[in-house]
């Protein structure tokens, strides 16, 4: 009895010590703290470029791999693609002849892809042939699933967000993962992390106060407020209080990075907005380890040469500002790219000028951190499964590689299983 | 210590509480609808929302299609192996351009659901009716997705409806026999040769026991057993007797020749069943904390042992617990984290706005999480604090901006709606003899009303200040105003 009131001052006094300190920090500053005593992903200081990145572009719909990188070797493909096939290098150069990559083997890239063959050209760009998994999938739905969950029964979360799930001890990183479009995907929903997502980064914000200049004030106040002493301690309340004020933060903080002018000049593409905004986040010094962004239109059923060629200039040009983007910023070898699709398409095509849902296709990964070349073999045109091309190079591999040669990551750990490492990043 | 479940004392039962319980048992109501229900006592209140007569009528937009996806029929079969045998490619092009046309149709019926169901969410006079059906959607999770038929998904729909309110055990059963979720859980592939085990696990880790709970990796597997032949044909379950594994299973300890249906009836002779739908439905209407209080421990103890006494009924359990003293409780008020949808339609049907435009406000469903017919995975929705983080923050306090004042964000620009929103029936009531209104009481009475449960005085002061900087008189806009900066406080996100 007699202790009792020293005890309880005790107890208050760090009670509110505590409780002070959560009402009135953002979550991510505590993590910071508690970074400092072994959390891998915050260990170092974000801004300090020797944080990796990695940037996952997808291509949404099914992009034609065999007109993607051409076997224009292969006589079969000709055969296959009377009107589709794209000519051989050797021919008169034109807008259907592929640039060549590789005589020996007669393998080219779409003439679209003129920026791509500068980055291969210049040791920043590596092919990834025949990339797929067994028992393929043919909706775009579940072929994608099993792309963004890296697993073939597509249940469960994303693969970027067990990579998350496991670095960070059950703590959230506060704009960890951002994903540059309309909804966040699948492959960066973790268990514990979840990715930011915004088309337009204007609208990462509250957007009543454009309704009138009075509203700023009230509104920077009620969500900057952090947690009330009312609201009591770990509450559903106090919980809610903390994330708005977390939320103003990474708010200001993003409109901060994508107000300024970026170093290049960006195509007028979708996905070079989207690029764009990376870049001006990565060039910031942003702590974001992952970030995601889209393409779609490459469900080319018909008429498929001109609105196949324009998808691939897009993503070429794109991506190239990009690169460009961050060499200027002096951040392109902490900066690796991966371009994936759900599928490619089938070896023949079909009677309307373009291809159905296919199989294996090419990945792209790019930067000057790479190891470049081509990996893998070009699938067979003459083995064939049911018209469709078997896959050489399970898609698990190559993230199996950018997670452990990468991300610096337990790859087997993430991706539940052990996949072939396909070593697609330079030793540095 | 007193039990959680005794009935709240009738003079308890003022404006916020049945308030609350419309938030809860339902999205909210108007001021006036709320003060309808108070009129009516605790008891004429909980009847109210769970006796409200089933109406099987079906409700505007309700015309979907069940044959979009339907079978080839013989002769289309017939046409196609003709076609493939000669090698036309022309004609194989067609069908394979027919059938993906089939299933655009069908991918735009889906999103014609979604529309759909949240106005009725928005419209219905049996708003528990919903709110249920939407609960059991979460339970018995099923996803578009996987299976690609809108139809099923209608189908499971209206089943869920059907017995929303009713007996657990049918739900529990029809589940077992219902297109879609056979469809999603690979049943239809359960064969005697080749046991999938997918329905049977799921069937006892999500749907009835929970992880870990009274059963055991062979129950999984005999269960599966007991399931096998469960498939559908067209729209229709379809049981394949030629597929059923007819010898002798061994389940939770006893053997026979059991099937599916006896399967399901040992599920629900184990306590442990009640305990978990007691628990999945507390933390759906009462609390959502990571952690369960003590009195809420006892509160799902009596719920569960109700549902038993009641062999698995669910209105005398939700009777009792709509009328209980802790359901009202003040640790239980504004202690449930909205799900995306709550917060849409609880906004319209509360503030009585517009409803806009349901196909943005699908979308902006999606952006928060929560796609109707498209639940993550077979686990449902987490819900609680896995609905809130910085971006769906943003969407959150930015949909009740679209909502109260019509304006959409696109890209840079707002568009304005066509639909005025008049939020003086929030205030009229509170002039007085001579028609004038105070202010600061009505700032107060908006703010209270709006976030469904006591205000901190810190946010009343901040909304008198936002006034006083603006003459501090009130009208239709400034109202708008305040609902704006409401909807954008955290704690509007609890209901």
């Amino acid at each position: 009895m007699l202790h009792a009131p020293f005890t309880r001052r005790i107890f208050l006094q760090r009670g509110c010590t505590l409780a002070s300190l959560a009402a009135t920090v953002p979550y991510f500053i505590e993590q910071s703290a508690m970074g400092m005593l072994g959390n891998p992903l915050l260990s170092s200081n974000p801004g300090i470029p020797d944080e990796r990145i990695l940037v996952v572009v997808q291509l949404g719909g099914g992009n034609d791999g065999l007109n993607t990188v051409i076997p224009y070797g292969d006589a079969e493909y000709f055969r296959a693609r009377p009107s589709l096939g794209l000519r051989a290098p050797k021919n008169p150069a034109g807008t259907t002849t592929a640039l060549e990559l590789d005589a020996d083997f007669g393998l080219g890239l779409h003439p679209s892809l003129t920026g791509f063959k500068a980055l291969y050209d210049a040791g920043s760009l590596s092919i990834v042939q025949g990339v797929g998994y067994p028992n393929p999938n043919r909706s775009h739905f579940t072929s994608m699933d099993v792309w963004q969950t890296g697993r073939l029964d597509a249940k469960g979360n994303g693969w970027i967000g067990r990579y998350f799930d496991n670095m960070c001890n059950g703590t959230p990183i506060s704009e960890g993962a951002i994903a540059v479009g309309r909804t966040a995907p699948l492959a960066m929903q973790g268990d514990v992390q979840k990715p930011i997502s915004f088309e337009n980064p204007a609208l990462f914000r509250w957007l009543g106060e454009d309704l009138h200049e009075s509203m700023k004030a009230p509104y920077d106040a009620i969500n900057r407020s952090g947690a009330l002493p009312s609201a009591g301690e770990d509450t559903q309340k106090s919980f809610l209080m903390r994330t708005a004020l977390d939320a103003q933060v990474a708010s200001t903080r993003i409109l901060a990075a994508v107000a300024k002018q970026s170093l290049v000049n960006y195509p007028q593409h979708a996905l070079a907005r989207q690029l764009r905004t990376v870049g001006a986040m990565i060039r910031d010094g942003m702590p974001t380890r992952v970030y995601y962004a889209s393409m779609g239109g490459f469900d080319t059923h018909g008429g498929q040469a001109g609105s196949h060629a324009s998808l691939l200039r897009q993503l070429s040009e794109s991506v190239v500002a990009f690169q460009a983007d961050l060499k200027e910023q002096g951040n392109d070898k902490r900066v690796v790219t991966m371009v994936f699709s759900e599928f490619g398409r089938r070896v023949k095509q079909n009677g309307s000028n373009g291809t159905d849902h296919g199989t294996a296709a090419p990945m792209f990964i790019i930067g000057p951190s790479v190891k470049p070349g081509i990996v893998g073999r070009h699938p067979s045109l003459n083995d064939l499964d049911q018209g469709d091309l078997k896959y050489g190079v399970d898609f698990r591999s190559v993230y199996t590689s950018l997670l452990e040669d990468w991300m610096k990551a337990p790859a087997e750990k993430i991706l539940r299983g052990q996949f072939a490492n396909p070593h697609l990043i330079a030793k540095a | 210590m007193d039990d959680p479940l005794k009935p709240l004392a009738k003079t308890h039962f003022d404006f916020a509480a049945a308030q609350h319980l419309l938030n809860r048992a339902g999205f909210g109501g108007t001021p006036a609808q709320v003060r309808a229900l108070t009129e009516l006592t605790l008891e004429g209140a909980t009847a109210l929302l769970l006796d409200a007569r089933r109406d099987d009528t079906p409700t505007a937009n309700e015309d979907f299609r069940g044959d979009i996806l339907r079978e080839d029929t013989p002769e289309e079969r017939e046409a196609i192996r003709r076609a493939r045998a000669a090698g036309d490619e022309d004609a194989i092009a067609k069908f394979q351009q027919l059938r993906q046309m089939r299933e655009r149709s069908d991918r735009d019926q889906i999103v014609a659901m979604q529309k759909w169901w949240l106005s009725r969410m928005i419209e219905t006079p049996r708003p528990l009716e919903e709110k249920l059906t939407l609960f059991w959607h979460g339970h018995f999770a099923t996803g578009y997705r996987t299976i690609e038929n809108s139809f099923h998904m209608l189908q499971q729909n209206r089943m869920l409806r059907n017995s929303c309110i009713g007996n657990f055990e049918t739900l529990a059963r029809s589940i077992t026999t219902d297109p879609a979720m056979l469809k999603y859980l690979d049943n239809d592939e359960n064969r005697k040769r080749s046991p999938n085990e997918n329905l049977a696990r799921e069937l006892l880790e999500l749907f009835t026991l929970g992880e870990g709970n009274g059963y055991n990796e062979r129950d999984i597997k005999e269960g599966a057993r007991a399931l096998t032949g469960r498939t559908f044909r067209g729209n229709n379950y379809f049981f394949d007797a030629s597929q059923y594994d007819n010898a002798s299973k061994q389940l939770f300890g006893r053997s026979g020749n059991f099937d599916g249906d006896e399967f399901v009836t040992m599920i629900l002779e184990h306590r442990q069943c009640s305990h978990f739908i007691a628990l999945k439905l507390y933390r759906f209407f009462v609390n959502d904390a990571p952690t369960v209080s003590k009195e809420g421990r006892e509160a799902i103890t009596g719920l569960a042992k109700e549902l038993r006494e009641n062999h698995y009924d669910l209105r005398p359990v939700l009777r009792t617990l709509f009328g209980s003293q802790h359901f009202y409780a003040p640790e239980n008020r504004l202690a449930v984290i909205k799900s995306p949808t709550q917060l849409m339609v609880q906004t319209i049907r509360s503030l009585g706005t517009p409803p806009r435009e349901m196909k943005s406000l699908v979308d902006a469903g999606d952006l928060m999480g929560q796609q109707l017919f498209q639940p993550p995975s077979v686990k449902g929705w987490d819900g609680g604090r896995a609905w809130i983080n910085t971006a769906t923050l943003f969407v959150r306090q930015n949909i009740v901006v679209y909502l109260v004042t019509g304006r959409r964000p696109q890209g840079f620009d707002w568009s304005p709606s066509e639909m005025a929103y008049d939020s003086t029936h929030l205030f009229e009531h509170l002039r007085d003899a001579s028609g004038s209104l105070d202010s600061r009481e009505a700032v107060r009475n908006i703010a209270t009303f709006a976030l469904g449960g006591s205000i901190a005085p810190e946010r009343v002061a901040q909304l008198d200040a936002f006034l006083d900087d603006l003459g501090g008189t009130i009208n239709d806009d400034r109202v708008k105003a305040l609902l704006c900066l409401v909807g954008a406080m955290p704690e509007y996100q609890l209901c």
